[in-house]
């Protein structure tokens, strides 16, 4: 199962689905939508999430195996709209969330879990294995419109942009840190984890203000925050 | 003014220069433009691909000035600027709306209409042995249409450059700035190179009515000003 366990300041939440791949299906939405309420609530000035999954898969995306499994079509699609619908206040607790977050993104991130990953502040990534992939195009599904929102907020190359939704390109680490995607590639697992966790402590001394900190991140995405229905909250400030 | 003709899996969208080497965009070409787009927007399948390209020097060197400035005064060769303005929109709409994947071989010059017609396709291949992206907006001291800089901010990182300092963009510099797929040593080797990535994006089959989907919703501002709205399709998962 996951774990969400704390050392020192960072928060290390580990992904773990009914599947190797991590498939993002109710149970495991559910377990992440109360790990990142605890965090927004326990969080204190220093505090830094790090998540993170073990083996091939960091995330393959929705889990459509349990969407067809559905007794009608109709069903399965009812199904899909639903994990749709509940991967959004996910991704809008990771954009709103009052402290720095990475992703140490140990295997495949595909689809809903590219966009999970993306929806970190730093992208660490392993580059013996694993890839970055959008399948939509591949397996004729549109893309969510805040999948679309959370990509052009988080990738600025137009020509990145379409080879990942338009051209189904399966991106290595190597590859996504040359277009700025990934801060830097490692070659294991657990070189990716290590220098995550190196990271989320070197974050952690800056001591930020959390509900600043959430503040500044919302307002440089202001394409996803508006498609995630996130809003800018004044804050008074010591100046 | 254009051919189309269909070559194994793709459709071959060609300017022609009997009329005009410079391919410039006036009102006869503009509808042979759209008559093609809409025929191959009818039959269309999923294993196929349009690639458009020119024949010489020039891909396509912009609204047909002369065509405006024969008017008989100033207001109404400003009203023929704005017919062939208007008259772009539905052939920028239609390449959006192809159900299939579409790359620009620009065999030469694009400039301003000329080069938002070559960017509006999803792939574009070009010679870098001549020729040069360029928006001579600023240089002439005349305005963006509304669809214009759409598609200059959506499609371009470095739209400053292009835009606002009217920088003439070799082939292999539009590589670099991430505006052109590959670079090509010569109108047929940029062609040849746009045939096979046709070919290639043609053989994955993908579902037209989804491509056209997830094609709209990464370029929303200028679908939003070509009057595109968004759908939703129902897919089978």
């Amino acid at each position: 199962m996951c774990s969400l366990e704390k050392r020192g300041n960072v928060w290390i939440l580990t992904l773990a689905g009914d599947d190797a791949q991590n498939r993002l299906n109710p149970t495991l939405i559910d377990y992440l939508a109360s790990a990142l309420s605890r965090l927004a609530s326990n969080a204190t000035p220093g505090s830094v999430l790090l998540t993170t999954a073990h083996g091939k898969f960091f995330s393959n995306g929705f889990d459509l195996a349990w969407a067809r499994s559905a007794s009608s079509p109709a069903a399965a699609y009812d199904r899909l709209q639903s994990l749709v619908a509940s991967l959004r206040p996910i991704i809008a607790a990771l954009l709103s969330l009052p402290m720095p977050t990475i992703a140490a993104v140990n295997g495949h991130a595909s689809a809903a879990g590219f966009m999970l990953a993306i929806s970190h502040d730093y992208v660490l990534m392993r580059g013996d294995r694993g890839v970055l992939y959008m399948p939509e195009v591949d397996i004729g599904l549109p893309l969510p419109d805040y999948f679309v929102a959370v990509m052009r907020s988080k990738i600025r190359s137009p020509a990145v942009l379409r080879d990942l939704g338009l051209g189904g390109a399966k991106m290595t680490a190597a590859e996504a840190v040359k277009v700025g995607i990934v801060e830097s590639a490692h070659d294991s697992e657990e070189s990716t984890v290590e220098a995550a966790m190196r990271l989320g402590e070197q974050l952690a001394r800056k001591k930020w203000v959390g509900v600043v900190y959430a503040e500044i991140r919302k307002s440089l995405y202001p394409i996803a925050c508006d498609a995630l229905g996130l809003t800018q909250k004044a804050i008074v400030s010591k100046i | 003014m254009c051919t189309l003709e269909k070559r194994g899996s793709l459709f071959v969208l060609t300017l022609t220069s009997e009329s005009d080497e410079q391919h410039r965009l006036n009102p006869t070409l503009l509808s042979s433009l759209l008559a093609a787009l809409t025929q191959i927007n009818s039959q269309a399948t999923s294993a196929s691909a349009l690639v458009t390209t020119a024949q010489g020097r020039f891909f396509c060197n912009g609204f047909d000035f002369r065509w405006a400035r024969a008017a008989a005064d100033p207001q109404a060769a400003r009203i023929r600027l704005r017919t062939m303005s208007n008259s772009l929109r539905p052939v920028l709409a239609a390449l959006f709306s192809l159900p299939i994947p579409t790359v620009a071989a620009v065999s030469g010059h694009a400039a301003a209409a000329g080069a938002i017609f070559a960017l509006a396709h999803d792939h574009v291949l070009m010679r870098a042995d001549r020729g040069v992206l360029y928006m001579p907006e600023v240089d002439l001291g005349i305005t963006l249409p509304d669809y214009f800089a759409a598609v200059m901010r959506e499609k371009i990182a470095a739209a400053r450059d292009v835009v606002l300092a009217g920088r003439k963009v070799r082939a292999e510099e539009a590589v670099e700035m991430g505006i052109v797929r590959s670079a090509h040593d010569s109108a047929e080797g940029t062609v040849e190179a746009a045939m096979s990535l046709g070919e290639e994006l043609a053989r994955r089959k993908w579902v037209g009515e989804a491509y056209v989907e997830i094609r709209q919703s990464l370029f929303p501002e200028v679908c939003d000003v070509l009057g595109l709205a968004p759908k939703s399709i129902v897919s089978k998962i």
